[in-house]
């Protein structure tokens, strides 16, 4: 819409503060132009594959199945994170933390790792709590709010989901310091977010890991926002830029292209593993969806910035590295649209069939031995529970909490 | 039986726990060549190694957060925090991942870590060494609290603390770490009454004092003062601050009518205030006068030259048994 200046002075105003907002533009522009530059990369958002002395070894022996397997994941994942969305919107889960965007990140550095290597993620992190392996009926325990966490950690070797910004970064050192006292060559994972480089935690696990030279990849996601805080408060240098500064080696990738965060995932944990001690990542991608289901981006975001994002969407250049290798096919297109399919359909159906827990639940594992303050108050709110209980044919009261 | 200073029991009680399971691992500052600031670890990095009597960097939160990796690893970590004003940058990883990874996780991951914390005043130090944290944790479900207050106490209650699944705080009394006294370091721990218990250390008819930790002597001296005016005064040493042995602390009070609580820590909130009305539900028809608490004031720790105002001494915990007795007059002194 043209608008009409009502004076010349208004007019004068106007252009200066174009002036000033074009300047401000322009900055940031650039500003993502250095960014992108800096990043280590090996495929283009064309799907140009392009070389990289110190990254192309670790994916030297990926043929185009392999690639597809991994553009199959992201596909997957893709689709889980938009069943996500869906099931918040119709109520059947209470939140949902959107990865859009953020596949190649997620994809490229769970598929570097072994079964007996443990991740520390957090709650952004379902496409890697899917790679490992996690059933799609645990996956949204959390999120229906039924559980404190879905799934058994020894089962799949990660832990739950952290909600405490960068408190998972300790943990995974703390891990990485049991793997080392029991002299084995597993690796611990930790993901984290751009916000967290901020936290004292994040910082002292850095120090921590770099005393003992622990088996620690630091894995961090820099997606450009912290729910609404640009990563430009949390950072005014790039993040992978401090860990030298704790000794630690550090490597800055394109986020967005899941080659390279797989070589580099893979180049950090072979160090951790063959003794070399902790490594740091930055994996610079972009977060396209709101904080989570709660959120409303268009409040604090200028929605050009999705469109400078868009074109460097991780699926859409491996879909057309794929189609350079004559491995983009029609059959192949079904066959990720049916795991899409399966999968979706599967977490679908599991959520909603995800039992509401019984009273007594809510008294259980807080401690794994006895405790009589707990005890007592179990006892006691069962049994006033118990007053509203219609008898059952037996004569016998059928309260859930009785029953332990 | 032998003699031991109350820190060299906990030292004793650490190296048994150290030979006896190979996951068991100290991490503290200062605790390796040092054998910390009061000396509580001295050797054992000498006897067990640097991997598991770890010196580690200066970071509470740290320290604690990877206790927690440590504990999902298998091991079992018995961290000291080296004085109880340091505990708060930890203060999150205790009550956010610590208390509550085995309800996070089902029951699945057991964290059985134990903090040692030297607590409580009365050493004439600086700011941020004599404070009383307790209740912030004994208020945080999953973790359980302790404190010893005698040298056998501390000897079978530290490997309690560290044999329990269950996260423990130890809190353990600095100014009676000198103190001596007899203990049997051969009873096998099974044989030991456990952790959770609370002790009736001197038996009495008329009131009933409930100490823990630092004040447990003074209420014993505070016990015998009386008895010369005629006055029976039961005490019992809480040893577990969370749980709290309330069967054995209603049966005193059921007993006696009367009650008084005395801590170091400030009174508001506190854990006189739990153990009050805890006490009052269940007891309220045997009650002959309202509790009385003798605590710390609501202030921040003081400096040195006032802390003989903060801590409750025999004589203001005298004045509180007066108050819980009725006597008129007898109201200056008692916090709250």
């Amino acid at each position: 819409m043209i608008q009409t200046p009502l004076s010349a002075e208004r007019a004068d105003q106007d252009a200066a503060s174009r002036t000033a907002v074009g300047a401000v533009a322009d900055a940031a522009t650039q500003a993502d132009a250095d960014e992108q530059a800096s990043l280590a990369r090996l495929v283009s958002t064309s799907g140009e594959r392009l070389p990289n002395a110190e990254l192309d070894p670790w994916v030297a022996e990926l043929d185009a199945a392999a690639i597809a397997e991994l553009y199959q994941d992201m596909a997957v994942i893709r689709r889980l994170d938009a069943e996500g969305t869906a099931l918040q919107r119709q109520g059947e889960i209470g939140l949902w933390p959107p990865l859009l965007g953020q596949e190649a990140s997620q994809i490229g550095s769970a598929r570097a790792l072994r079964g007996d290597d443990f991740v520390f993620a957090t709650y952004r992190d379902m496409g890697v709590a899917w790679a490992r392996g996690v059933r799609p009926s645990d996956l949204n325990r959390v999120w229906r709010g039924a559980t404190a966490s879905g799934w058994n950690p020894y089962e799949v070797n990660m832990a739950p989901l952290q909600v405490i910004i960068g408190a998972q970064t300790l943990h995974a050192t703390g891990y990485a310091l049991g793997i080392q006292n029991d002299g084995a060559d597993a690796v611990a994972l930790t993901y984290l977010g751009d916000g967290a480089s901020s936290q004292g935690d994040v910082n002292e696990a850095l120090i921590f890991a770099a005393s003992y030279q622990a088996p620690v990849v630091f894995f961090c996601q820099n997606n450009h926002w912290a729910i609404s805080e640009p990563v430009g408060l949390q950072a005014h240098r790039p993040i992978a830029d401090r860990a030298p500064g704790f000794g630690i080696p550090s490597m800055r990738v394109d986020g967005n292209d899941v080659l390279a965060v797989l070589a580099a995932t893979r180049l950090a944990v072979e160090r951790a593993r063959t003794g070399g001690g902790p490594s740091f990542i930055e994996a610079v991608t972009y977060r396209m969806g709101p904080h989570t289901t709660a959120d409303d981006p268009r409040k604090y975001r200028d929605p050009a910035d999705l469109e400078i994002w868009a074109p460097r969407d991780p699926l859409a250049r491996i879909e057309a590295l794929l189609r350079g290798l004559g491995a983009f096919t029609r059959e192949f297109e079904q066959q990720v649209a049916d795991a899409a399919d399966t999968a979706a359909a599967a977490v679908r159906a599991e959520t909603i069939a995800i039992a509401q827990p019984a009273a007594h639940e809510l008294f259980e594992h807080i401690y794994a031995e006895p405790h009589s303050g707990l005890a007592r108050q179990r006892a006691e709110y069962l049994r006033y529970l118990a007053q509203f209980e219609e008898p059952t044919e037996s004569g016998q009261p059928s309260t859930d909490g009785g029953a332990r | 039986m032998t003699v031991m200073t109350l820190a060299g029991a906990i030292n004793a009680g650490l190296r048994a726990a150290l030979a006896a399971d190979p996951k068991t691992m100290l991490m503290g500052e200062d605790i390796g060549a040092l054998g910390g600031v009061y000396r509580v670890t001295d050797g054992l990095q000498a006897e067990f190694g640097p991997r598991r009597v770890m010196d580690t960097p200066l970071a509470e939160s740290g320290i604690l957060g990877t206790a927690v990796g440590l504990g999902y690893r298998g091991y079992r970590p018995v961290v000291e925090i080296q004085f109880d004003g340091f505990i708060f940058p930890a203060f999150d990883q205790i009550v956010s991942q610590v208390s509550r990874t085995h309800a996070r996780t089902n029951g699945v991951v057991s964290l059985p870590i134990t903090i040692r914390v030297p607590f409580g005043g009365g050493i004439g130090s600086a700011e941020h060494h004599s404070e009383s944290p307790e209740a912030y944790f004994a208020h945080t479900p999953g973790l359980r609290v302790v404190s010893p207050s005698t040298p056998q106490d501390a000897f079978t209650m530290i490997q309690q603390a560290i044999a329990s699944n269950d996260p423990v705080l130890f809190f353990e009394p600095k100014r009676r770490y000198h103190v001596k006294g007899e203990v049997d370091v051969d009873r096998p721990l099974a044989d030991a009454a456990p952790m959770g218990g609370a002790n009736v250390v001197v038996t009495g008819s008329d009131v009933t004092l409930l100490a823990y930790g630092p004040l447990v002597a003074t209420a014993m001296d505070a016990a015998t003062a009386a008895r010369a005016e005629g006055i029976s005064i039961e005490v019992i040493d809480l040893r577990s601050l969370a749980p709290l042995d309330l069967d054995t602390l209603a049966a005193s009070v059921q007993k006696t009518g009367r009650l008084v609580v005395t801590h170091e820590a400030p009174g508001f909130g506190g854990l006189g205030a739990e153990i009050v009305a805890s006490l009052t539900e269940r007891c309220f028809e045997y009650l002959e006068h309202a509790p009385v608490r003798v605590t710390g004031f609501d202030v921040p720790y003081p400096p040195a030259k006032l802390e003989r105002h903060y801590l409750p001494d025999l004589d203001r915990i005298m004045d509180g048994v007066d108050r819980a007795l009725g006597r008129v007059g007898a109201e200056a002194g008692a916090a709250s």
